[in-house]
């Protein structure tokens, strides 16, 4: 964020939340980015995910109850697939924050946070179905939308569609 | 008592009603059986599949299978342009396509820093409020179809008819209309738009009351949903539950007043929470009763909109309509309240491309559906197909 511009106040609180966490965590989270759209700071340690999540939810100053979305994203240039939480402490502390995990393009995995929100658990489901990440530790790791036996990763970016599926001609 | 298995794996089979515990047989042994309920079964509105364990009458457990109706709707969004999005967002959940565009107009309109006209706000809440009671009403029917209480689904379609109408004359179209664009609308309401819908005011808020007293306070419909399916407050925040299954919990939350968009602070309107008196909180009777209390709060917003609606002189509903949308680079997740909670739209914009990067859409029944799992342990069959229609669920927003 540029000098002089007006930092709005829901942006002032997720900062100040970000600031126990990043006292908390250290070097395992990244530098807060102070956008006016959807404030956010990133997991740089994936191990620490799990963790982080817990402390968010429990935490007194912090109360992250709520899960309002966990969206899958493919970042093709940086060669890694991610997610995207958007966090909220619903009716305790009113404030929001967005949380960016990221791990390795192919073969990747992230720890999963179903256990802290159960919004989770379909959502990672989701998210496997679509980027093909996996999420460690979660109770139900199988594809949700799509069939059982479906083939590739459709949300990635350079996903080419199976010529049939079951004797059915695909694409169209 | 509290040596029992609930979900009945031994031989006493018992089952919760509010919060006693009630013994439905001792010393049977039964085996377990595997019941499909769906994707083609009336109860389950629409293509979902459940998958029950049951033990006699009673659901062990119970697995949703999900995906039957689902179109891309992420993977359509990455390749056509942001204005063409509207569409697909109609098809996500049919019975409410105002408030969905309404919701993905707003956040688009978050990333490019338009003013719109104060007109256009104002129409957008009246059509979205009209769609949340057409929707309600579609809510309140099949719940009570399912009941087994036909009447009150014949009652509510006829009135739902008269909105469906309402929103053709104004955009084209019964159900999927295309009419909330980004940064504006398609067109302007015909000339005596306002004057039917005030008809239709004065014409349903009787039929409210009638509704209540046929369905709500129906001595049958009341033993099916009371106690049923309880949900405490803090497991439903945990769950992500949100709209009217989060408020028939008992907790105060309304994006329209809790994170306002468009008009809503300027409007005087309740969130209506039950207190416990004619329901157990977070039972089926209770999310009912929110849905059935929001149509009247919905009545009183149309009315404030229309006193307050500037005039159609020199107005032009496409004027803030951008020739050529293509938001800063960033990031946005954006929200409203819709008939089933929130729907939220998560996009990722590159600032060079017209279309988005990443588009993804948060439905509410997708996240209140996957409760499913915990809420029909050790219920009765019959119980399970009430909890479903409670729920509310639109498959298309589901499986998108």
């Amino acid at each position: 964020m540029e000098e002089g511009q007006v930092i709005s106040q829901s942006v002032q609180q997720s900062a100040a939340a970000y600031a126990i966490i990043k006292d908390k965590f250290g070097e395992a989270v990244s530098a807060f980015d102070a956008n006016e759209t959807m404030p956010f700071f990133e997991v740089l340690d994936l191990s620490a995910w799990p963790e982080i999540a817990l402390f968010m939810r429990d935490n007194p100053k912090l109360q992250f109850n709520y899960m309002a979305c966990l969206s899958g994203v493919d970042y093709q240039s940086e060669e890694k697939v991610g997610i995207v939480c958007n966090l909220e402490s619903l009716g305790k502390l009113n404030h929001r924050i967005a949380v960016k995990v990221k791990c390795a393009r192919t073969g990747g995995s992230i720890p999963s946070v179903a256990g802290v929100w159960h919004t989770a658990n379909w959502h990672e489901r989701e998210a496997y179905d679509m980027y093909g990440m996996l999420f460690s530790a979660h109770p139900d790791m199988r594809r949700i939308l799509c069939p059982d036996d479906w083939e590739g990763y459709p949300l990635l970016k350079d996903y080419k569609v199976q010529e049939s599926y079951h004797g059915i001609k695909v694409p169209y | 008592m509290q040596e029992l298995d609930i979900a009945g794996m031994g031989s006493t089979r018992v089952t919760r009603k509010g919060n006693n515990l009630v013994v439905l047989e001792k010393d049977l042994q039964t085996e377990q059986m595997v019941l499909a309920m769906g994707p083609q079964h009336p109860s389950t509105h629409g293509v979902l599949k459940l998958e029950c364990l049951t033990d006699g009458e009673v659901v062990t457990h119970a697995e949703p299978y999900l995906g039957y109706l689902h179109r891309c709707f992420e993977k359509c969004c990455e390749n056509v342009d942001y204005p063409a999005i509207v569409p697909y967002t109609d098809r996500l959940d049919y019975l409410a396509g105002m408030n969905s565009e309404f919701a993905y107009a707003i956040t688009v309109e978050k990333l490019l820093d338009i003013e719109i006209p104060r007109r256009v706000e104002f129409i957008r809440v009246i059509v979205a409020e009209l769609n949340r009671i057409a929707s309600h009403l579609v809510a309140i029917g099949t719940y009570g179809i399912d009941l087994g209480a036909f009447t009150p689904f014949l009652f509510c379609f006829r009135d739902r008819e008269i909105i469906l109408s309402l929103l053709e004359w104004a955009s084209g179209a019964r159900m999927l209309y295309n009419y909330i664009w980004v940064g504006g609308l398609a067109y302007d309401v015909p000339a005596d738009f306002n004057k039917r819908v005030m008809e239709f005011v004065t014409y349903f808020r009787p039929k409210t009351v009638e509704l209540y007293k046929l369905l709500t306070e129906n001595e049958i419909f009341v033993k099916r949903t009371r106690g049923i399916g309880i949900m405490p407050a803090d497991v439903a925040i945990n769950y992500g539950w949100s709209g009217p299954m989060l408020r028939g919990s008992g907790v105060k939350w309304d994006l329209r007043r809790n994170d306002p968009y468009s008009v809503y602070p300027e409007l005087d309107f309740e969130v209506p929470v039950p207190d416990g008196k004619v329901s157990d909180i977070g039972d089926c009777l209770s999310r009912h009763l929110v849905r059935a209390l929001e149509m009247e709060e919905s009545l009183k917003i149309i009315e404030q909109c229309i006193d307050k609606m500037p005039s159609a002189e020199g107005f032009n509903a496409r004027s803030a309509v951008p020739k050529r949308v293509r938001p800063k680079a960033g990031e946005v997740y954006g929200r409203a309240e819709n008939p089933r909670g929130e729907l939220g739209f998560y996009i990722q914009s590159d600032g060079k491309s017209t279309k988005p990067l990443r588009c993804k859409a948060r439905s509410s029944c997708f996240v209140n559906l996957s409760a499913m799992k915990d809420l029909s342990k050790g219920q009765l069959i019959p119980d399970l197909v009430a909890i479903i229609g409670s729920i509310d669920i639109v498959l298309g927003e589901v499986d998108r």
